[in-house]
């Protein structure tokens, strides 16, 4: 173990923000990898050096530049299906991260095939992002929105769907891969093999699960999948949609405008192929090309090794907090049904509070309610503090934490 | 931590005993805000006598800076006339708590100092506008409200 924790430590050269000083001097732990992580030199130079030496529009002009830079963009496309199994690269649709990819279903998939009375099946520990853009689709539609709701340990009440699927109105079950706040990871098979044998479709959003473990998007079976780069090394501003051929080639689009047209007349219009249909306008070309480089860094790393520090990590970190009185943790117990989230609150103090008071010891968590109200409300919250890990973190860092909490009690005399 | 410019004694204090904690039914204004950064809510309740506010309390959730700051608005405006709780100054707020430099140091934590603040103009507001429909003594408490951070 000794060897993959120092060769883990190597990786923080890479990162130059790690030698950050913060606040009062304070090394910088950052803990809040959950909303974004941070960038290694290999994606910053990529994008340098796109804006330096190829920067052009892609997919039309005949010169030289735009040929460089249409291939690299394209390469990032293929370098994408690769890392998640996929055998056609066309099914992989650049989007600006999670958020649009569902609202790009919602809108172009849901308003064909949702109608009043329908029911689209999502859960309680979603983010936002997966709750609202289905809200307005049915309220839009008159359809209905359900929920499957969690247990106390954090996990998702599997029989609940089943009683919706029983209904045969269901078109869409919506959950996500991972849990933002809880760290819960969901039974994706065991739920999508459900809704496959109700003939329902199924839609993961994978923004926590894909920069943290090895997934197999063959295996999974689901029929849209998406996820955002920015959480997994690369920039803000990139995201992916992958969704079989079959649906997307049905869809009708999302945004119309240049490039996902093959013909426009007057009046009329007929679709460019895909992925293009659903690219509207200029893409993100140079954080497509960062994107890429991140990937082939975590590749190089491997995704199970990555799993692996993880839950070290969120094991040592669970272990820790539960020895300071009057910590409250959230989730279920078992850190292999988990990932590199840990959710807490601290006796009575207001997590904000708490996010201020670790923050001038340099330790970056985040306080709120993570955008998943929903789950807040189940847990009877208005917040939680919550940590979370990435590669570069280290068993010290989560000493930090830990002392940098203790320093909580001292100043709230707890 | 001595000396910490945010968790000063007093603010620790009021976090864990608020003052005008609770609610009033039916209470002549009733204002309720949320922060939607980090979820905090807070309702304000005011009753009117003889155009001085009578009664005051507040609940909800919050953090130490909001549970102080709220704890000492109602302290400051209970008793006072409307006329003078209408230019309550945010300034007036903060320095009774020495949070002044939160405007210039914390652009987050600001708006946990002020929501109850802003409650109070958007309830004046609404009770003059809509209550008793008197647009005039309404005043711009609502553009104040919504410009407070």
């Amino acid at each position: 173990m000794q060897s993959t924790t120092d060769s883990f430590e190597d990786l923080r050269k890479d990162f130059p923000v790690l030698n950050r000083r913060v606040r009062d001097d304070k090394k910088l732990v950052y803990f809040d990898n959950a909303a974004t992580t941070q960038k290694p030199n290999q994606v910053i130079d990529a994008i340098s050096d796109y804006y330096q030496n190829h920067n052009s529009n892609i997919h039309r002009a005949v010169h030289a530049l735009a040929e460089e830079s249409t291939e690299a963009f394209e390469d990032t496309r293929d370098i994408v299906a690769k890392f998640l199994n996929i055998e056609d690269s066309r099914e992989i649709i650049f989007v600006r991260g999670t958020t649009e990819g569902i609202n790009l279903v919602a809108y172009a998939w849901g308003r064909d095939n949702v109608n009043e009375g329908d029911i689209i099946v999502t859960t309680e520990y979603e983010h936002h992002s997966n709750i609202v853009p289905w809200q307005l689709l049915t309220q839009e539609k008159k359809a209905q929105l359900k929920y499957i709701d969690i247990d106390d340990n954090g996990e998702l009440m599997l029989d609940q769907l089943d009683d919706y699927l029983s209904t045969g109105k269901v078109k869409l079950v919506t959950f996500s891969h991972m849990s933002n706040v809880l760290g819960t990871i969901s039974p994706v098979k065991e739920i999508v093999s459900k809704c496959k044998n109700a003939g329902v479709k199924v839609l993961i959003d994978a923004a926590q699960s894909v920069p943290h473990m090895k997934v197999n998007l063959n295996e999974i079976g689901c029929d849209f999948f998406v996820f955002s780069g920015h959480k997994m090394l690369g920039p803000t501003g990139v995201g992916v949609l992958w969704a079989k051929k079959e649906i997307l080639e049905k869809m009708s689009p999302f945004l119309g405008g240049g490039d996902m047209i093959r013909e426009v007349h007057k009046y009329e219009t007929t679709w460019n192929d895909l992925p293009y249909k659903f690219e509207a306008g200029t893409p993100n070309i140079a954080d497509v090309i960062g994107f890429a480089e991140a990937i082939k860094y975590l590749e190089k790393i491997g995704m199970e090794n990555i799993r692996k520090h993880e839950l070290e990590l969120t094991k040592y970190a669970l272990e820790e907090m539960k020895k300071i009185p009057g910590i409250t943790l959230y989730g279920t117990k078992e850190p292999e049904k988990r990932g590199g989230v840990v959710s807490f609150n601290f006796n009575s103090v207001h997590p904000h509070d708490v996010g201020t008071l670790i923050d001038k010891e340099g330790v970056a968590i985040r306080s709120g309610h993570h955008c998943a109200q929903v789950l807040m409300e189940k847990l009877n919250v208005a917040a939680t503090n919550r940590a979370s890990f990435y590669i570069y973190n280290t068993k010290e860092e989560v000493d930090v934490l830990i002392a940098s909490l203790q320093n909580v009690a001292k100043v709230f005399k707890l | 931590m001595s000396g910490d410019p945010i968790y000063t004694e007093m603010i620790i204090e009021y976090s864990r005993n608020p003052s005008n904690f609770g609610k009033i039914v039916d209470a002549h204004i009733h204002q309720h805000d949320a922060n939607p950064l980090c979820g905090d809510t807070i309702d304000l309740y005011l009753n009117i006598d003889d155009n001085k506010i009578s009664e005051v309390k507040f609940d909800g959730h919050g953090c130490a800076i909001c549970m102080a700051c709220s704890s000492v608005l109602t302290e400051m405006i209970k008793g006072k006339s409307l006329e003078d709780v209408k230019k309550f100054d945010k300034d007036e707020l903060l320095s009774e708590l020495g949070l002044e430099h939160l405007v210039k140091t914390s652009p987050v934590r600001i708006k946990c100092a002020l929501l109850s603040l802003k409650s109070l103009k958007y309830g004046i507001y609404s009770y003059f506008a809509d209550k008793l429909n008197d647009s005039e003594s309404a005043g711009n408490l609502k553009e104040e409200a919504a410009n407070l951070y």
